[in-house]
Order: C-alpha cells, then sequence, then structure tokens
C-alpha cells in the first residue's frame, strides 16, 4: 500500500546560548492511508516538534516530509492540527469557533454553518453553538477543538496530546467518541501521548520515542479487534504489551542529551 | 452485603446511616436555602443610601461652618455662595461656551490620542525589529513630564484651540500605545500557530486574534486617559487661551476672585465626573462589541 505521509530522515537542531542542541535525531516513517498511529515517548523527546515540521510551522534541519508523494516541507494548511490546550479563541462562540478553518479559507459563512451544524449535533455538541467556550467543560471544549480540525478538512489530522488535561473519566469518554469520529471519516491520525493505555487502546500503530533526543526505538501493531471496549483494557494481551511498552519507555528515558560544539 | 476478601484487596460492608441517634421531631424539614441575592442588594442599597448621606453631610458643614465662622468664607467660599455665582456665570457670563471649549479639546485629544497610540502599538505585532527600535524611546516618553513641553508646544501652535489639542493629545497617545503594545505581547504564541495550521495568511491572525486579543488591554487605557486628557487641556488653557475653564480658573486668581476659582474647580469636577462616566459606557459597549460579536 502506498504510503500517505512519509518521512525520511527528518531531524531537527536548535541553538540555544550559542550550543546547538539536538531535538530530534533522524526519524524515518511511512504511514498508511486511513491508520491509526500513536506515537509515545518521554516528554522532552521532540514530538510535537516532529508534528511542528509535519503541520509546516517549522522546517527540519535535514529530511523530507512527504503527503500523497508531494514535499510539503514548510508548507502550512496541508494537514489539520490539534494542540493539548483547546485553542478556541474566548470571544467567540464555539459555532464560530469551530468554522473558524473555513472563514480562513473563504467559505461563506452560511456554508460553513451548514456544514458544522449536523456535526455538532452528532457529535456531543448540540445546543451548545451558541455557547462560548468559558461556559463549557474541559472535554467539550476539546470537543469543539477536534471538529474544527475535522472541518479544516485535510486527510491527515495531528493531534498532539488532545486529552492530556482531562480527567480519567472524561478522557476514556473522549477515546471513544474520537474512535467513532475516527471510524466514520477514515482520516490518518497521527496521535501523540504519554499515556500507554491510551496508545493501546486507540491504535493500529505504536511508535515508540526514545528519551531526550528522540530517536523511534520501536514499531507496535496492535492486532485489538474494533470495535473496542473498556473491558479490552483489562485483558491479558493488552497488559502484556503494556508490560512490554512500559519497559521499552524506562529503558530508553536515560539516554543523556547530546551537544555538539 | 458480607465484607469480601478478594486476592489483593478487600471489598467493605458499608453500614447503613443510623437515623435513630436523631430524634424525629429534631429532623429538618425545610432545606435551608441562604438568600445570598437578596443579601447582595440589601448591601446594595446601604452602601447607596450611605454615600448619598456622606456627600449632603460635607456640603452641609462646609455651609454651616462657612456661615458660623468655623471656616474663613474668604478662602473657602461656600456651597449656596458657589451655586449662585455659577448661576450667573451662565447666565451672565461664558461658562457653558467655556465648557464647550475645554471639553471638545479634550474628547478631541483623548480621541486622537487613544486612536494612534492603539494603532502604534500594534504595529508593533507586525515586526519584533520595529517593535525593539521603538520601545526605549516609548519609555522615555512615557516618563518624560509632558506638562513641561506645555510652553513649547503652545509656542508652537498659538495659544489657539489647537495647542490644546495637542497637549491633551501628548499626554494619551504613550500610555495608549504602552497599553496595546503590552496587549500584543500577551498573545499566545500557539495561538498563532493554530492560526497558522489553519492556513492562515499575516494579516488574517492579525485580525481575528491580535487585535481582538489585544482589546482589554487598550480598553483598560481608556479611564486613565480620559483624565489625563483633561488634566492636558487645561494647563493649555493655564498658559495662554482666550477661553476655557481653565482660563477661567487663572483669571479669577490673578483678580483674587476666589469665589470664582471654586466655581472652577467644581465645574471641572463635574465635568470630569461626566466625561469618566462618558467613557465607562464606550468601555461597556466596546466590551460588548468585541464579546458577544457574531461574525
Ligand atoms: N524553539 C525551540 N528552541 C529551542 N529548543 C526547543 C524549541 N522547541 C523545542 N525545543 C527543545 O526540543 C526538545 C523537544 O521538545 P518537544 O518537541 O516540545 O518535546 P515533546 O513534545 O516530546 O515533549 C526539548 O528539549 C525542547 O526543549
Ligand atoms: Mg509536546
Amino acid at each position: 500500500m502506498k504510503a500517505k505521509i512519509e518521512i525520511a530522515g527528518v531531524s531537527k537542531w536548535f541553538r540555544r546560548d550559542g550550543q546547538e542542541i539536538i531535538a530530534m535525531q533522524e526519524t524515518n516513517l511511512s504511514i498508511e492511508q486511513g491508520r491509526f498511529v500513536s506515537i509515545i515517548g518521554p516528554s522532552g523527546c521532540g514530538k510535537s516538534t516532529l508534528f511542528n515540521i509535519i503541520a509546516g510551522l517549522i522546517p527540519p534541519s535535514t529530511g523530507r516530509v512527504l503527503a500523497d508523494g508531494e514535499d510539503i516541507v514548510g508548507k502550512t494548511g496541508y494537514v489539520g492540527y490539534m494542540l493539548q490546550k483547546d485553542m478556541l479563541l474566548p470571544w467567540r462562540t464555539i459555532l464560530d469557533n469551530i468554522i473558524l478553518g473555513m472563514e480562513i479559507r473563504g467559505v461563506p459563512r452560511k456554508e460553513a454553518v451548514a456544514r458544522a451544524q449536523p456535526l455538532m449535533d452528532r457529535y456531543g455538541l448540540k445546543g451548545f453553538g451558541g455557547h462560548y467556550p468559558a461556559e463549557l467543560s474541559g472535554g467539550m471544549r476539546q470537543r469543539a477543538a477536534l471538529l474544527r480540525t475535522l472541518l479544516y478538512d485535510r486527510d491527515i489530522i495531528l493531534l498532539d496530546e488532545p486529552f492530556g488535561a482531562l480527567d480519567a473519566q472524561t478522557r476514556l469518554t473522549m477515546q471513544n467518541w474520537l474512535l467513532e469520529i475516527w471510524e466514520d471519516f477514515r482520516k490518518t491520525v497521527l496521535f501523540v501521548t504519554h499515556d500507554i493505555d491510551e496508545a493501546i487502546y486507540l491504535s493500529d500503530d505504536i511508535y515508540v520515542f526514545s528519551g531526550r533526543p528522540g530517536r523511534i526505538i520501536s514499531k507496535i501493531s496492535v492486532d485489538m479487534p474494533r470495535p473496542r471496549h473498556k473491558e479490552d483494557t483489562v485483558s491479558a494481551s493488552f497488559m502484556e504489551l503494556k508490560a512490554h511498552l512500559l519497559d521499552l519507555l524506562s529503558g530508553g528515558g536515560e539516554e543523556p542529551a547530546a551537544h555538539i560544539s | 452485603m458480607e465484607s469480601v476478601q478478594k486476592k489483593g484487596y478487600v471489598i467493605h460492608k458499608l453500614e447503613p446511616a443510623p437515623i435513630h441517634s436523631v430524634k424525629p421531631e429534631k429532623m429538618q424539614k425545610e432545606p435551608v436555602i441562604v438568600d445570598e441575592e437578596g443579601a447582595r442588594r440589601r448591601t446594595q442599597r446601604i452602601v447607596g443610601i450611605g454615600r448619598l448621606t456622606v456627600g449632603l453631610l460635607i456640603v452641609l458643614c462646609w455651609e454651616l461652618f462657612t456661615r458660623i465662622g468655623w471656616m474663613d468664607s474668604y478662602y473657602w467660599s461656600s456651597p449656596v455662595r458657589i451655586l449662585s455665582t455659577t448661576w450667573t456665570q451662565v447666565t451672565q457670563g461664558t461658562l457653558l461656551e467655556d465648557i464647550a471649549y475645554t471639553s471638545s479639546s479634550t474628547i478631541l485629544g483623548f480621541i486622537g490620542g487613544t486612536l494612534i497610540g492603539s494603532l502604534l502599538g500594534l504595529s508593533f505585532w507586525w515586526s519584533r525589529r520595529f517593535a525593539g527600535i521603538s520601545e526605549p524611546f516609548l519609555i522615555l516618553l512615557n516618563a518624560m513630564p509632558k506638562l513641561a513641553l506645555a510652553p513649547v508646544l503652545v509656542i508652537l501652535l498659538g495659544i489657539g484651540f489647537f495647542s490644546k489639542v495637542a497637549l491633551a493629545f501628548a499626554m494619551t497617545v504613550v500610555v495608549a500605545a504602552l497599553s496595546a503594545h503590552s496587549g500584543v505581547q500577551s498573545v499566545d504564541k500557539d495561538m498563532e500557530k493554530l492560526m497558522y495550521s489553519l492556513g492562515a495568511k499575516r494579516h488574517q491572525v492579525f485580525t481575528k486574534v491580535v487585535i481582538p486579543w489585544a482589546m482589554p488591554w487598550m480598553i483598560s487605557s481608556l479611564r486613565i486617559n480620559i483624565a489625563l486628557s483633561l488634566a492636558g487641556a487645561i494647563v493649555g488653557e493655564f498658559i495662554a487661551s482666550s477661553h476655557g475653564i481653565g482660563r477661567m480658573v487663572i483669571y479669577a486668581g490673578t483678580i483674587l476672585d476666589i469665589n470664582l476659582v471654586w466655581v472652577g474647580v467644581v465645574v471641572l469636577s463635574v465635568l470630569s465626573m461626566v466625561m469618566y462616566a462618558g467613557v465607562v459606557l464606550l468601555e461597556k459597549w466596546l466590551s460588548k462589541g468585541y464579546g458577544m460579536k457574531k461574525a
């Protein structure tokens, strides 16, 4: 199968206090159309940096990023990107936040609302369109942020720890909600998390990054059948994989940062 | 249900609540709901009445003490005399024109200074180099006592209306620019990142994120600026003018008509309060326009 996204030899160096610091070592990824792919790794290993590069917000120091075979280095607007914070504009209603991407592209408001409304009704935001972000719970705000990303209508969606700030209960609800959306839209999803359970529960493939500076140390495919259920998270195979991932992460977490002067 | 001993944990049996330890007649039937709203309203009313009483008391004492000679009525005038002098100034003098003169130079300077200052502050978002070069000069200008410049401005621009507007403008423009600049600096970088990831151009980030984000900062400078603007206009009239309340006060001082000085002070206080109230309304309107807008 042809790769939807291909990341070839991408690395990133930053210069700080006159020193060059490597944030991410050479990384190669190849992700197939419609997969749900998670990236886990200790904090500071360069996961967000990788996403910023894929989203075209910062250039890589080396390497190429291809989407559908096209070079997208430095090109914004090619993928949908959602950050950990919901980043809703507080002075806009939920509806106006959700259609922001379309508004920027110049879609007439009426058409944008007509497209947003059914999605809001279907995915748990019915009746919240006129509210302001401050009036909603964290989970609801993340729903709005994700719908905004979804309505931006790209084939590829990057989610950077989207549920990291939610409590365990809400997080579980949101995970199921996300899977439901993913099953309906079949986008290619790249999902960053530091929660091992979350990665296993959601993903087709898991890439494990080493500690700073990040480097892929393992790729694992999860064969658990879908749709997945809460009970699956206590099955023997789930536990086994979790133990394996814990092992990988604690082994790779102590590497010191490399410096080159 | 009995307690259950599992391999690694125990599930405890829950005891039923011991209701019989409280006698039924002692148990409360109605839930207690504290009427916080009513209490707040009562507090507000008492505060209102209290303010009115204190205000009246001050005026009354002022009148009384000047009459019985505890306060020298030559220096302190008295509320009744101030009122009657005000009335003669309105009917026979030029008090109304003076009020119009002073308030229009104040308001023009305020509007001009706020608009241009805010635009300057906002423009710093476009270029970090431009902002970096300008910042120390802005801080310097802010620290400089601009009222000391008044004679220069009057000599430069003449003793007419325009020099008063220019002084009011000079008083407000720097504060407005610094406020807008703080607003711009506080814009969440991730918010900009999100906008770019949605394919936004720079001007779209500016209009859709930066301006609304900096709005509360710009609004917060309005209240200070209206007072500064009035001070600028009055000092301009002190220096040299043929109209305005400031000129009236200076004139009254030179002919030792302390009564008339008091009229000026009272009129200026009222004017200042009215303009302050106007700015509060403007603030409300602006906050609403940006808080509830559906665009
Ligand atoms: N703009 C930057 N300048 C300098 N160093 C940076 C910058 N952005 C990220 N880094 C560094 O790169 C490393 C990876 O950061 P990040 O991608 O945010 O990690 P993660 O998302 O995995 O927690 C960190 O050590 C961080 O300090
Ligand atoms: Mg991160």
